[in-house]
């Protein structure tokens, strides 16, 4: 769309902006308040957005599950439960905030901090519609993967300044989940940026645009990988480990009371949304839905794609039992990683002979999606039977006896 | 349909035990045979190894306060004979009774002696683990005692009348 | 250069989101197994025995249901069972059946309770606990009908039972039979299938039978190692002897066998509470038995299967009113007997789910 769009127009909200940035410049003023002004306009918005998301993320979490345990989640505080949301901040926030005395104070109360910082950083890259991103880095991507490994530090930090055996034993495991997990996601998201040929997001998003493709249909298995270790990385059930409530109370954050408990429970669902966020740009198309964006405005086509996939993450959450921690490591080295692994091979591969060969776009793209489709169902399957924890093959369902005259199955019972 | 548990009458296991360990003194009425402390181990590996009495399931170990002497009352099963065999033990000494363990021949005696010990104060020579069960370590007497209440020092149940948990001396969880 | 490791201590309890009430283990962790375990009672010692001997028996009654407090109905039933033995006293027909009905009830309120719990534990927040209490409330509120309390009934009473059932009993009843089949499919295609369900339960805290068989455990621990045992068939009591039923029995002696053996044990309980209702008589609840009731001298132990084990009553009475001894045998102590070989050598999580899978009821092991 042309810059001189009309400043109205909601389809692109950067047309609002430049058209009062140009105000401003034609007023006369410096280079450097344009700048600050531009920056000082997209932070509040990505914060009203954060803030927002955060707040509307708890109550629909809740509500969720509880439909999914066949129950009303919150409804009491204001009509359907929507103030529920300001009373658990409220709470959190006038409640005492102790701190362990033996522990380490600098550290303790700084790993919440650390925590949430990266978590609101990494919004900083996506693609909110054609012209609306706040920094249109052209190594997106390299950066989100680096901001959010800082959660490990943060991880640790919080486990080992609680001076306490279990959250210290959480932070253990967390690091070393943590660690495993970003293996297959680094590899999986490279086998996008192999296809599109740029690292910025807004850039695959238009690419995705061009070739009038999703890279769901082209990348169907590094899709699947991706959610699962992107819900490794944000610690969430099936894979939530670190703060594994009936196992160590909560883990990492046993010690953490009021706000600085917020923290840890906002920037759950801060990640959740990032993660949604880039699934829905990288593999679905970001605010592109095959030219509805002309009379749907972009924004609105990408929250609702970070929204249903946010709902894919809390119904995993509500549905799947946990992992013991030596079968999730096992999963993410022996499953994940070799299928990512081959998935990279495959991509370079396929766009090897694309651009060899300079075949056309429109001839190859659909011989690709169908055998990458094809061959992930393939991979799965064969894999599962090669490297799967196998069981003894014991029935699922008791014998049944009608009566206790069996004396050939009793025992010895000679164990002293 | 498989009949009843029958509890063996006393006499017909009294007859097996003095047949295979005539040096253990027995007496027997009804339901039960009742033994000195002293030939409990071998009698109960008896009643275990037996093919006949077969009792491999030690179902409960109960204490009881006769006033001036203890018994300890053994309740055995058979799963495969599907009968009860019961045993008692005479102890005689009321202020420091003192029985053999049972831990070597059924490990499930292992909880039910803490607990008698515990309850009852009768110690269970032999026992791996011989603490208290349910009170601490330092709770004056044995609750289950005919005469607990009436200790001297008139201790009565209540918070306010109980010593510290710890007693003089030693600080800290135990 | 050898690394310099130590094992450590770390007591998991007595305040913990999953430990079944205040109950507390001192394990020694060497990395994340676990080289020793201890474990201490007692948090909930109130002292029931001691009491129960400065009681009428009938005053006794209300203690049997605090003990095991989430199958209340069981506990009544035994204790009623060991006083009408001491001072043989008969049961009116129709009182059998409904200790029957009740007594099947709980058992299936309780292991609804006990498989969501170990759920719960294994790491489904709260899910399949939220499905099977769909039933367990329907239960409760059968209960809530006809003795007004939904979780410490004090139904039973020496010589029958202390209530008839209301007219709208029998209808609610049978509308929850019926659409229990159903639901118990579901259950079993959502729990027992379920991927992460098997590896976090298979070969998971192994009990071997002569191992069960020696350290006294009884009832679904028993039979999830393989060993058919159950009581209402051994040593019948009410109406079971006239009852068809099967017993459900595992393989291997780990927690899912547990798990799906009190599956199955629910609908067995369903079949059963079927027929008794069809073979209901009519006629009196009680039997006559006099207010302050004085059993002759002598001792009696009697025992039925509750949801826990086998729970038994010893009752020592010397011609008075009150009992002479009062002792409980409660399945849920003997059956930690045999906790530190089942746990030693697993992680720490692995030992959360195995005592998930044990059923404990602190209210029992500590009286």
């Amino acid at each position: 769309m042309p810059l001189l769009a009309p400043w109205y127009d909601f389809r692109d909200l950067s047309h609002a902006v430049h058209r009062m940035l140009d105000a401003v410049a034609d007023v006369g003023g410096p280079d450097w308040l344009i700048y600050v002004l531009s920056a000082v306009i997209g932070c509040a918005g990505l914060g009203i957005l954060i803030g927002g998301a955060v707040i509307f993320n708890i109550w629909l979490e809740r509500r969720l599950v509880g439909r999914i345990q066949v129950r009303r989640g919150p409804n009491r505080a204001g009509p359907w439960g929507l103030l529920q949301p300001i009373a658990d901040t409220l709470k959190l926030i006038q409640k005492e905030s102790l701190t362990p005395r033996a522990g380490d104070f600098i550290v303790f109360t700084l790993a919440p901090v650390l925590v949430f910082v990266p978590a609101i950083l990494a919004f900083a890259v996506f693609p909110w519609g054609p012209g609306m991103t706040f920094t249109d880095l052209n190594v997106g991507l390299l950066y989100i993967i680096a901001i959010t490994s800082v959660t490990v530090l943060a991880v640790f930090m919080a486990g080992w300044s609680s001076n306490n055996k279990y959250s210290l034993l959480g932070a253990m495991r967390g690091i070393a989940m943590l660690i495993s997990y970003e293996i297959p996601a680094v590899l999986t998201l490279l086998g996008v940026v192999i296809f599109a040929g740029t690292m910025s997001i807004s850039g695959i998003v238009l690419w995705q645009e061009d070739m009038r493709i999703w890279l769901v249909v082209l990348q169907p298995l590094p899709l699947l990988i991706y959610l699962v270790t992107a819900a490794a990385e944000i610690n969430r059930t099936p894979t939530d480990i670190p703060e594994a409530e009936s196992e160590l109370v909560a883990g990492y954050h046993t010690e953490y009371s009021g706000i600085k408990f917020g923290m840890f429970y906002a920037v759950e669902l801060v990640n959740g949304v990032a993660v949604s966020a880039l699934i829905a740009s990288l593999y679905f198309g970001g605010w592109w839905l095959f030219g509805l964006n002309q009379w749907i405005p972009g924004w609105i086509i990408f929250i609702g794609k970070v929204y249903a996939f946010y709902f894919v993450l809390i119904w995993l959450r509500g549905t799947l039992p946990r992992f013991r921690i030596d079968q999730l490591m096992g999963f993410a080295w022996k499953f994940l990683l070799p299928l990512s692994l081959i998935n990279i091979f495959l991509v370079a591969l396929e766009v090897l002979i694309w651009v060899e060969y300079e075949v056309s776009a429109a001839v190859v793209l659909p011989i690709f999606s169908a055998v990458n489709i094809a061959l992930a169902g393939l991979l799965v399957v064969a894999w599962t039977r090669l490297m799967a924890f196998h069981f003894e093959r014991l029935p699922k369902r008791p014998r049944m006896y009608g009566d206790i005259a069996v004396p050939a199955e009793q025992p010895t019972g000679t164990a002293s | 349909m498989a009949a009843p548990t029958t509890t063996l009458p006393g006499p017909q296991v009294a007859e097996r035990i003095r047949a295979a360990l005539p040096s253990i003194a027995l007496e027997e009425a009804g339901q039960w045979v009742m033994l000195e402390p002293a030939g409990l181990p071998e009698a109960a590996r008896f009643l275990r190894d037996d093919p006949e009495l077969d009792c491999k399931y030690l179902v409960a170990i109960t204490g009881v306060d006769y006033l001036d002497h203890f018994e300890l009352v053994y309740h055995l099963s058979s799963l495969a004979r599907n009968h009860l065999v019961i045993l008692k033990v005479r102890v005689p000494d009321h202020e420091q009774p003192e029985v053999p363990s049972l831990t070597p021949v059924w490990v499930g005696a292992r909880l039910q002696e803490r607990e008698v010990y515990d309850l009852m104060g009768i110690r269970f020579t032999g026992h791996p683990n011989l603490q208290r069960l349910f009170l601490w370590e330092g709770f004056p007497g044995h609750p289950l005692r005919k005469d607990f209440l009436t200790l001297p020092g008139g201790f009565k149940p209540g918070l306010q009348r109980f010593p510290k948990e710890f007693p003089e001396g030693q600080e800290g969880s135990p | 250069m050898p690394i310099h490791t130590e094992p450590f201590v770390v007591n998991i309890g007595p305040q913990h989101p999953s430990t079944h009430g205040v109950f507390r283990m001192r394990v020694t962790l060497d990395g994340e197994r676990i080289i020793d375990v201890e474990m201490v009672v007692g948090y909930l010692h109130r002292s029931m025995e001691k009491l129960a001997e400065e009681r009428t028996y009938t005053q006794n009654i209300p203690f049997t249901d605090r003990m095991d407090y989430l199958a209340a109905m069981t506990g009544n039933l035994a204790y009623c069972l060991a006083a009408e033995k001491l001072s043989g006293i008969p049961v009116p027909e129709r009182a059998s059946y409904l200790r029957v009905i009740f007594a099947e009830l709980q058992r299936m309120a309780s292991h609804a309770m006990a498989i969501g719990i170990y759920l719960n534990d294994c790491g489904a927040w709260h899910t399949p606990l939220m499905y099977l209490f769909r039933e367990r409330e329907k239960i409760l509120d059968l209960f809530e009908m006809t003795c007004g309390a939904r979780l410490t009934t004090i139904y039973m009473r020496i010589g029958g039972v202390a209530f008839d059932i209301p007219d709208e009993f029998i209808p609610a009843l049978r509308a929850l039979l019926g659409e229990l089949p159903e639901r118990m499919s579901e259950y079993e295609d959502l729990l027992v299938e379920n991927e992460i369900v098997l590896m976090r339960s298979r070969d998971v805290g192994v009990l071997p039978p002569d191992l069960a068989v020696a350290a006294s455990v009884s009832g679904p621990m028993l039979r999830g190692s393989g060993i058919v045992w159950d009581i209402r068939k051994a040593d019948p009591y009410c109406a079971y002897d006239r009852m068809e039923f099967d017993i459900p029995v595992g393989y291997n002696g780990d927690c899912y066998d547990r798990l799906i053996v009190r599956l199955e044990e629910m609908r067995q309980s369903a079949r059963i509470v079927e027929q008794a209702l069809e073979q209901l008589p009519g006629g009196p609840i009680r039997a006559e038995v006099p207010l302050m009731l004085r059993p002759p001298v002598g001792e009696t132990y009697s025992r039925i299967e509750s949801p826990k084990g086998e729970l038994g009553f010893y009752l020592v009475s010397d011609g008075g009113p009150t009992p002479y001894r009062f002792k409980v045998r409660s399945p849920s102590l003997l059956n930690l007997s045999a906790l530190k070989e089942m746990i030693v050598g697993m992680t720490v999580a692995d030992a959360v789910v195995t005592l998930g899978s044990i059923d404990i009821n602190l209210g029992e092991v500590d009286r």
